[in-house]
């Protein structure tokens, strides 16, 4: 960019028009790597039980959503949308704006992108219906976040590895669900190599209690989490909130949360905890004493009585 | 020891070895006396506690008579020797406490400096250490002062919880070898006394190591010569002769000798070993390097520069020409093995033998890594040829794990409170009603009825979206109020100065305590059972200060202290829960158990 402006002012016998087209050009190669082009990886919560017993109905969250990722889409002709189905069986892309943009679907009725989504949508949840069918009955109803956090950072680590251009990544969670505790050491590693990979997840939490899963992703990785208040108006949220591309998160101001719910799972029981035991070796986390550690087979030595036991016992620290 | 002086029986000694005049020393906050029994003898003292620097004392058990010693600033010292060791013990805590005090009151500028306790005995080095590190670390040294000073930790308790410390400052500090000279030995220059035709050459075991170094020759020769065939005297003599030779340049009558002796040819020739070293190392440089420019490095078989030893220009050539060494060729030499370093550390005993056997044993641990040179030559020249656009790109953008700021805990501290103020129940609403199916069903019903109906429009009610955007507006900018600037600002900083770093200082006294406090469980001894109940009220009065602060606070700021306060209180909760539960089990088991005194 630069070397532009000098090169257009030195060839005072060009025409205009051929300035226009230079600059056209330098622009266009330029664009690829500016910083405000985003690749924005959505999860999207499709777990049947939330939203049979949410008041805020499937179908309009549909709607908000849809045209949020459609505005993402006309901020920069370069951004690029996908969408991960979170299921509770299964987890699969349902949309991937730079493989089916030129596509011409149904009778123009709709977007492309509603067009396939809400086709892909409903083959998958046939799909995450038919797989739960096989599973035992009493199940937990949690969604499988874990899986399309991994498959989300799959599909950016693939993007990084396609050359020096591509678009800002960033997760975008659309969850309802409640945590799922025995998915806690999954997700915290997903988490962890976001963090590591510099990916930031933000998360939008439209469930009825807060989730500490979400609040420690986007804490960790430096993305916002927010959970609306008025859910008829989260176009409103997402497009305020979680529709900046990273470069202007600098300049902006997002809300920011109060407190973030740092309690972790043991990893014995699954249970949310806020006071347990810490393997010194491996830092496993339990919420009973045992004898071993079930993650790294370290011994633990014999507590002489019960009052050592309570020695062991402790807060678990702030870790993030 | 509450009253202000001790008195007992004591003899008093000038040595340890002096038999001594008994009396009666007299002690107390300010002096201490001695009063002979014989009231004409001279002997009596009276000496103030401010000039006693230290106190020594025997230890029980030892053979020895129980003796304290008290050293003065002079240099002195005045020793007393008691009947028995309670004596001794009650003295000795009498007079630490003392110094301990007459310390703190003195110099205010020395208050840092660490007291000698009567259960350990500090090296000067020790306590420097720890001086150290309490004046690097200012929160440390506020720890130190309020709780050694506070007498709730004693010294010994406090540094034993940071031996990390004091362990990582004093591994720093690891007694450097010394390498070798870089004197070239051949500067040492042989000693002709003028009258006679003696030389002598001195050699000293240092210079022995060096020469082994330097000359691989020689130290073979001496493995293999000495004792079997000649004893080291000869040995060196010979060596001496052929260095001799050498420096006389005399290259005719060096070969002349060589020639009849066959040990002393093996000083004079070129060294064979150093040849296939230095063959070795052409061959481990860099494959992509110009080996002809290399060859350079290859001095045994080029024509040397021209320069001989002492500087003096020869070039008549002649067939000899193995008996002759370039100033360049040994220079070269002495400077590998001078950068090398020191790989035998030898004591320098007279002993040449251990030194050309250690010498070898660590030559043979080398000589194992180089048998793969071939190979490793081989994994060189595959990695310096590879095509840089044939590799996968390894600079993927990586964020180091970071650990974050200890501070961000009452962040987080707070939003749990909150939380708890906040709906308790945490599952979704019953499911039974709802089947499986029942759910997919809707689901899909719902899909299917956005696939005919399109996106409802408006997707938002105006009126909707306004009041969204308002109550985002106003939480963010009222947030932004209360931030300042900086987004990563945290709820301490909203809080004022004086709060925040009071706040933080009790935050980490109470880490402090409780590390200590819950060390000490399970308690077996007398001594762990003071403690805790030491720490105990020091924990009681760091809890009352809380209140104190929260109490003092406007009531604005009180809630928001007061969410950041709970977490704390909650751990000396905890604590003090903890022991006094323990003291009830105590006393129930059986009261006789307690010992006396400490209830």
């Amino acid at each position: 960019m630069a070397s532009a402006p000098s090169k257009l002012y030195s060839g005072l016998s060009l025409a205009l028009s051929t300035i226009f087209f230079f600059f056209k050009v330098v622009e266009g190669l330029d664009s690829v790597i500016a910083d405000d082009v985003s690749l924005v990886v959505v999860l999207l919560d499709t777990n049947p039980f939330f939203w049979t017993t949410s008041s805020f109905p499937f179908s309009h969250f549909l709607s908000h959503v849809l045209a949020f990722l459609n505005a993402i889409l006309t901020l920069n002709q370069l951004n690029q949308v996908v969408i991960i189905a979170t299921g509770c069986n299964s987890c699969d892309y349902v949309y991937d704006s730079s493989k089916t943009a030129n596509q011409s679907f149904g009778n123009g009725r709709m977007p492309t992108l509603c067009a396939t989504l809400l086709q892909n949508l409903e083959e998958f949840m046939t799909k995450d219906e038919k797989l739960g069918i096989e599973e035992a009955e009493e199940r937990i109803t949690g969604s499988l976040l874990s899986g399309s956090l991994s498959m989300a950072l799959c599909y950016i680590q693939r993007v990084f590895r396609s050359g020096s251009l591509h678009p800002q990544p960033r997760i975008l969670c659309l969850q309802g669900s409640p945590d799922g505790p025995e998915q806690y050491v999954a997700i915290m590693n997903a988490i962890f190599s976001a963090q590591r990979s510099m990916v930031p997840i933000d998360s939008c939490y439209i469930g009825v209690q807060n989730s500490a899963f979400l609040q420690q992703a986007s804490y960790i990785t430096g993305g916002v989490h927010h959970k609306p208040q008025q859910l008829d108006g989260l176009f409103q949220y997402l497009l305020t909130i979680f529709a900046t591309d990273l470069h202007s998160r600098s300049f902006l101001q997002l809300p920011k949360p109060v407190g973030v719910d740092f309690r972790a799972s043991c990893f014995c029981h699954k249970n949310t905890i806020d006071m347990g035991y810490i393997c010194s070796v491996c830092l496993s986390i339990f919420c009973t004493r045992h004898k071993k550690c079930s993650t790294c087979g370290s011994t633990f030595g014999q507590a002489q009585s019960d009052d050592a036991s309570a020695t062991n016992r402790k807060r678990k620290a702030p870790d993030s | 020891m509450s009253s202000g002086h001790v008195t007992k029986r004591a003899k008093y000694k000038t040595s340890v070895k002096d038999p001594g005049t008994s009396g009666a020393l007299r002690l107390n906050e300010q002096k201490l006396m001695f009063m002979p029994d014989n009231r004409n003898s001279s002997t009596k003292l009276a000496v103030e506690f401010k000039s006693i620097q230290g106190h020594k004392y025997t230890k029980e058990g030892s053979k020895k008579p129980p003796l304290i010693n008290l050293s003065n600033a002079q240099g002195g010292s005045y020793i007393f020797e008691f009947d028995n060791y309670s004596d001794l013990h009650v003295c000795r805590d009498f007079v630490s406490k003392v110094l301990e005090k007459s310390k703190d009151t003195s110099s205010v500028a020395s208050e840092k400096t660490v007291v000698t306790l009567p259960d350990e005995q500090l090296s000067a080095a020790e306590m420097q250490l720890r001086i150290k590190l309490l004046q690097e670390d200012c929160e440390l040294q506020k720890l130190h002062q309020q709780f050694v000073g506070g007498n709730i930790l004693t010294e010994a308790e406090f540094w034993a919880a940071r031996k990390k410390l004091l362990d990582n400052d004093s591994s720093r500090k690891s007694n450097q070898r010394v390498g070798f000279k870089s004197a070239m030995i051949s500067d040492i220059r042989p000693l002709t006394d003028g009258r006679t035709n003696k030389v002598t050459f001195s050699l000293t075991p240092e210079i022995i190591l060096q020469i082994f170094a330097e000359k691989p020759a020689v130290h073979r020769a001496f493995l293999n010569l000495v004792p079997k065939k000649m004893t080291e005297m000869e040995f060196w003599t010979k060596y001496c002769r052929a260095e001799y030779l050498n420096r006389t340049k005399n290259v005719h009558t060096a070969a002349a000798e060589a020639a009849e002796d066959e040990e002393l040819a093996l000083f004079l020739k070129e060294d064979d070993i150093l040849a296939t070293e230095v063959r070795k190392k052409i061959r481990r440089v860099d494959p992509t390097l110009d080996m002809e420019a290399d060859e350079g490095d290859d001095y045994m078989h080029l024509p040397d520069h021209g320069i001989f030893r002492d500087g003096s220009k020869e070039l008549n050539e002649s067939q000899h020409d193995i008996y002759r060494r370039t100033l360049l060729q040994d220079l070269n030499r002495h400077a590998a093995v001078v950068l090398e370093g020191r790989t035998v550390d030898v004591e320098m005993e007279d002993n040449t033998r251990a030194v050309a056997e250690a010498l070898a044993r660590s030559k043979q641990g080398k000589e194992g890594a180089d048998g793969y040179e071939n190979e490793e030559r081989l994994d060189r020249v595959s990695r310096s040829t590879t095509l840089e656009d044939l590799q996968p790109p390894h600079s993927l953008p990586l964020a180091p794990l970071s650990i974050k700021d200890a501070r961000d805990y009452f962040d987080s501290q707070q939003g749990n409170t909150l939380k708890t103020f906040r709906d308790p129940s945490g599952k979704m609403e019953s499911l039974g009603s709802l089947s499986t199916q029942e759910a997919y069903g809707s689901m899909r019903d719902a899909i299917s009825e956005m696939k005919s109906m399109g996106v409802s429009d408006p997707i938002i009610n105006p009126e909707v979206a306004l009041k969204v955007f308002n109550g985002l507006t106003h939480s963010i900018s009222s947030i932004k109020y209360n931030h300042g600037k900086n987004p990563r600002e945290s709820v301490l900083d909203r809080l004022p100065t004086v709060t925040k770093e009071k706040l933080l200082q009790h935050w980490t006294c109470i880490q402090e305590l409780l590390k200590h406090f819950w060390s000490s469980y399970p308690i077996t001894t007398p001594y762990l059972y003071a403690k805790v109940s030491r720490l105990k009220d020091a924990m009681s009065n760091i809890y009352r200060q809380l209140e104190e602060m929260k109490a003092s606070l406007q009531s604005d700021l009180r809630h928001q202290v007061s969410l950041l306060v709970r977490p704390m209180q909650r751990a000396l909760d905890a604590a003090i829960q903890h022991h006094d539960a323990d003291l009830q089990k105590r006393s129930a088991k059986s009261s006789e158990e307690i010992p006396n005194g400490y209830v």
